[in-house]
C-alpha cells in the first residue's frame, strides 16, 4: 500500500479522494467506489488492485498500449498522454565504491500518483557466490567434495535434493581467502555462470559436468534430457490406482529402485494378488529392488534393451495364464505389454488404451532437466552509504518492506535476519548483467525502490535525486522489455511477497 | 487526478491481446475480431476518455431513485442507464443499477461505428456487451463466488439469439445487493438491460434468516445511492428450505421479467443451489450448470 498524492485535509476523518472525477468521500476503514483507494487512518491509501485486474494481469504481461506494434499506430492521439513506463536498472550504472558518495543514479518517477525513488548502483561484492541446482539423478560426487575449475577449488558439493544435486560455489573464502589464482578462477567462474555462460566443473572423486543457467546439465559428456517422474518405487506409488483393474502386474524399471506393483506397499494396499513375477537384483523392501541391471542408456537408466531380461523367473504356483503384465521405465520413454500364455511365458500384445494413457502420463510428468543458478550476495555493507547517510535505516526499511530490492529489475529473495543478504535467479536478469573487479570481486546491479518521502526519512541523498525523464534523455541507454515473469519493480511489495 | 489509462493485456501465447481501459472505478477488458479490429480499438480508446467525467457531472441525479417522471440526462451513458432502469420504477431503483452495463454498451457502440467486426466484447467487471456477426458465437463463464473462482456455468452466446448483453449481480460483487444471491447472471438485449435486471432479480433472492447480516448502505459507503436501505454484508450457511425459498422468489421475479421481454434468460445461484430461467430457449444444452 502506498499513499496517494491526492488527499485533502481530513474532516472528521472522512477523506475526499482526488484520484478520479468521482471524488468519493471515504470514511475511515472504507474503500472508494473503485476499491483501489481506501481511507486508512485518515490517509488516502492505494490498496491492492481489483480482482478483475489481477486476474487479467495473471493471464499475461501488461504492456503500455502505445508501445503495442500491431493494431495501434498512434495516429489517433488519445487526449490524455499515456507514457510508457520505465525502470532504470543498475546494469552499467557504475558505482561510487567505497560508497561515501551518493549512488550513481537516484531516480525519481511517478507511480500511481506517488513519487517513487529508485537508487540505482552496481555493487562490488566480495561476499558473494552462487547456489547451483542440477536436475539429475546421476552421481556427481560425494557431499562436501571440492568442485574445481582448472584445478582450483571454487566451491563444494552440498546437499542432494529430490531429483537434483546442489552445489555451492564462490563465497568469500574462495574469492579472497585462498591463493591469488584460486580467487581469480573463482571470480571468473562466478562471472561466467551469472552471465549465463557454460562452465566445466570437476568434482573430486566424482563427475565432470558442464553447467549453464537455464540449460540441461552435461554429466561426463552426456546431456541430461528429462528428470524421472520419481524412482521406480515412487512411480508405482503415484500411478498404482490408475493401473488397478487394467493390469495384473506392473514393473517399473529403474537403475536406482525398480518397483514391482503387487509386492509394493501400494499394491498390497489395493488388495492386488501377488503375480509371481520375480525380478533380479537386491531386494530392499517389498516391491523395491536395487541393481536389477548395470547403469546404461537403456530402460530407466539401466543397460537393458529387452525388459524381460530383468525377470528372474515366474512362479508357476502363483502366476496364471492370461495374466496381464506392464513393463515401463521411470520416464515413460520405454514400455511393453505382455499377456502370459498357457506355459506362463510373457507374450507381447497390443497395449490397451487405459494403460497407454498412464504410460503417456508418466512421460508427461517428467520435467526437463535444467541447471539453475542463484546469485547470492550481501548488500549490507558500505554499499548502503551510497543510498543513505544512515545505513542501518536502509536495512530496516528493506525488512519493513518499505524498500523493494531488485537486481537488474529482477525480484530478489532477501534472507531474514541481519543485513541485506539476497538471492536472485540469474536467468531472470538481463544478459551480461555482471562484471568483475580485480580485487577479485563480482560487480552486480542492485536497485532500491521506495517512496520519495520514505527516502527522505531514512536520510537519503535528496540533493542528488534526478527525474526519470532526465535519465531517459541523457543517452547511453539500452532499452529492454521487462520480462513478463518479473513483477514491475516500481510497486510496493505485497504482504505475501518477500521484501 | 489520474487520467484514463489504456494498456494491452498480452495472452499467455504472447500473441493474443486484449485492450484494458481503466479510469477510476471503471475497468474494461475489450477484444475485437475482424478486419477493422485495430480501428475499433482506437475508437474505443477515443470514446473512453470522457466517459467518467461526463457521468460524474450528472452523478447526483443518477443516484436519485426513479419515480413517476422519466429523468432527462445529457450524457449518452446516463440516458442508457435511465432507459434500462425505467421499467423497474415500481420498486426502489436508481439509474446507477445499470451503470456498468451502460458503459459497456456505449463503448461497444463506438467500436462498431463504421467498422466491420466478426465479433467483439466489452467486459466491464462482468457486465458484458457483445457483438456477433451472423453465425458467430462467444462463450461466457459464470463465477458465483469471486473469492473461490471456478467456472460455475458456461453459456454459449450465439448470433441467432437476441441477447447482446450479459450481466451478473450478487451480494459478493462490488455493488451492494439487497438480496442474498451469490450470483444472478442475466442475458438481455443489451448489457444495460441485463445489468438492471440482474440487480432486480438478485435483490429478489431473499429470505429472513438469523445468519444473514445487513447494514444500511450509507454506513458502508458514504456516497451509496442506496441510502439507508439495508444491504447484505454476510450470509451464513443457510438450511436448504431457506435456500429454496429465497431462490423461488428470485425465480418468480425472473419469470416475470422474461414474460415482459426484459430478459431472455437468467441463472441464479445461492450456496451451491442453482436455478435456470429461460434455459429451454437460450441456455438448454448450451448453458451447462457445472456445479
Amino acid at each position: 500500500m502506498s499513499q496517494a498524492a491526492a488527499t485533502t485535509a481530513p474532516k472528521d476523518d472522512v477523506v475526499r479522494c482526488d484520484a478520479c472525477p468521482v471524488l468519493c468521500r471515504i470514511r475511515p476503514g472504507k474503500a472508494g467506489a473503485c476499491d483501489r483507494y481506501a481511507n486508512v487512518n485518515g490517509m488516502l491509501t492505494r490498496v491492492d488492485p481489483l480482482v478483475i485486474t489481477e486476474r487479467a494481469a495473471t493471464e499475461g504481461s501488461v504492456v503500455p498500449f502505445l508501445s503495442g506494434s500491431e493494431g495501434w499506430n498512434g495516429s489517433v492521439a488519445a487526449p490524455a498522454p499515456l507514457p510508457a513506463a520505465s525502470f532504470v536498472t543498475g546494469i552499467g550504472a557504475g558505482t561510487t565504491y567505497p560508497d561515501y558518495k551518493p549512488a550513481p543514479f537516484i531516480v525519481s518517477s511517478q507511480h500511481d500518483g506517488v513519487d517513487m525513488v529508485t537508487v540505482v548502483t552496481e555493487g562490488i561484492f566480495s561476499y558473494c557466490g552462487v547456489k547451483v541446482k542440477i536436475d539429475t539423478d546421476r552421481y556427481l560426487g560425494p557431499e562436501q567434495a571440492a568442485v574445481r575449475v582448472n584445478g582450483e577449488a571454487v566451491g563444494h558439493v552440498t546437499t542432494a535434493e529430490y531429483g537434483s544435486q546442489m552445489l555451492s560455489l564462490g563465497g568469500v573464502h574462495h574469492l579472497t581467502g585462498g591463493s591469488k589464482k584460486e580467487g581469480t578462477v573463482t571470480c571468473d567462474t562466478l562471472l561466467a555462470l551469472c552471465n549465463k555462460q557454460a562452465v566445466t566443473l570437476q568434482i573430486d572423486g566424482g563427475s565432470e559436468l558442464v553447467v549453464q543457467a537455464g540449460r540441461p546439465p552435461v554429466v561426463n559428456g552426456t546431456p541430461e534430457a528429462r528428470m524421472r517422474v520419481g524412482c521406480g518405487s515412487a512411480t508405482i506409488g503415484i500411478f498404482a490406482k490408475q493401473w488397478l483393474g487394467h493390469a495384473d502386474e506392473v514393473i517399473v524399471v529403474d537403475d536406482h529402485i525398480t518397483g514391482v506393483l503387487t509386492e509394493h506397499q501400494a499394491g498390497r494396499f489395493l488388495d492386488m494378488p501377488l503375480s509371481g513375477v520375480r525380478v533380479r537384483g537386491r531386494k530392499s523392501t517389498p516391491g523395491r529392488y536395487f541393481q536389477v541391471a548395470d547403469p546404461g542408456l537403456g530402460w530407466g537408466g539401466t543397460n537393458i534393451s529387452d525388459p524381460l531380461e530383468i525377470v528372474e523367473n515366474i512362479d508357476a504356483k502363483t502366476a496364471w495364464p492370461g495374466m496381464k503384465l506392464l513393463m515401463v521405465s521411470t520416464t515413460g520413454e520405454h514400455s511393453a505389454w505382455y499377456v502370459l500364455d498357457d506355459q506362463l511365458k510373457p507374450q507381447p500384445a497390443e497395449m490397451p488404451a487405459p494403460i497407454r494413457l498412464v504410460v503417456d502420463r508418466i512421460a508427461e510428468n517428467c520435467e526437463p532437466s535444467l541447471c539453475t543458478v542463484l546469485f547470492m550476495a550481501g548488500a549490507g555493507g558500505s554499499l548502503r552509504a551510497g543510498v543513505t547517510e544512515n545505513p542501518v535505516r536502509l536495512t530496516l526499511s528493506v525488512k519493513d518492506r518499505l524498500t523493494r530490492v531488485t537486481s537488474g529489475g529482477a525480484p530478489v529473495y532477501v534472507w531474514p535476519g541481519g543485513g541485506i543478504t539476497y538471492m536472485v535467479d540469474v536467468a531472470r536478469m538481463p544478459d551480461n548483467s555482471f562484471g568483475y573487479v580485480p580485487t577479485p570481486a563480482l560487480v552486480a546491479p542492485i536497485e532500491f525502490t521506495l517512496r520519495r518521502d520514505d527516502y527522505a526519512a531514512l536520510g537519503g541523498h535528496m540533493d542528488y535525486v534526478v527525474q526519470l525523464d532526465d535519465v531517459l534523455q541523457a543517452g547511453r541507454l539500452s532499452k529492454l522489455a521487462q520480462r513478463a515473469d518479473n513483477p514491475w519493480p516500481i510497486t510496493r511489495p505485497t504482504a505475501e511477497e518477500q521484501p | 487526478m489520474i487520467a484514463p489509462s489504456a494498456n494491452w493485456l498480452i495472452g499467455r501465447d504472447g500473441v493474443s491481446r486484449r485492450l484494458h481501459l481503466q479510469h477510476g472505478p471503471i475497468d474494461l477488458v475489450i477484444e475485437a475480431f475482424g478486419v477493422d479490429a485495430a480501428r475499433a480499438y482506437e475508437q474505443a480508446v477515443a470514446r473512453f476518455q470522457d466517459i467518467l467525467s461526463v457521468l460524474v457531472s450528472e452523478l447526483d441525479d443518477l443516484r436519485r431513485p426513479l419515480t413517476t417522471a422519466h429523468p432527462l440526462f445529457r450524457g449518452p451513458v446516463a440516458r442508457r442507464m435511465a432507459a434500462a432502469c425505467w421499467p423497474y420504477r415500481d420498486v426502489f431503483i436508481t439509474p446507477m443499477a445499470a451503470v456498468a452495463g451502460s458503459v459497456a454498451d456505449e463503448i461497444l457502440t463506438a467500436m462498431l461505428d463504421g467498422t466491420t467486426l466478426t465479433k467483439a466484447y466489452v467486459n466491464n467487471g462482468g457486465d458484458i456487451a457483445f457483438h456477433l456477426a451472423p453465425a458467430e458465437s462467444l462463450r461466457a463463464a459464470v463465477v458465483c463466488n469471486p473469492e473461490l473462482p471456478h467456472l460455475d456455468a458456461i453459456a454459449t452466446l450465439e448470433a441467432m439469439q437476441p441477447s447482446r448483453g450479459i450481466a451478473t449481480s450478487g451480494w459478493r460483487g462490488r455493488s451492494f445487493s439487497l438480496g442474498i444471491a451469490d450470483a444472478v447472471t442475466v442475458l438481455a438485449t443489451n448489457a444495460a438491460q441485463a445489468d438492471a435486471a440482474a440487480t432486480i432479480i438478485a435483490n429478489a433472492v431473499n429470505v429472513d434468516h438469523e445468519t444473514i447480516r445487513r447494514q444500511p448502505a450509507r454506513a458502508l459507503r458514504d456516497d451509496s445511492d442506496l441510502g439507508a436501505l439495508p444491504v447484505t454484508v454476510s450470509v451464513g450457511t443457510l438450511p436448504i428450505f431457506a435456500i429454496n425459498e429465497a431462490l423461488s422468489v428470485g425465480v418468480m421475479r425472473a419469470q416475470d421479467l422474461r414474460r415482459s421481454g426484459l430478459i431472455q434468460a437468467a441463472f441464479l445461484s445461492l450456496q451451491g443451489e442453482n436455478r435456470i430461467v429461460g434455459g429451454e430457449m437460450l441456455l438448454g444444452h448450451d448453458m451447462k450448470a457445472l456445479g
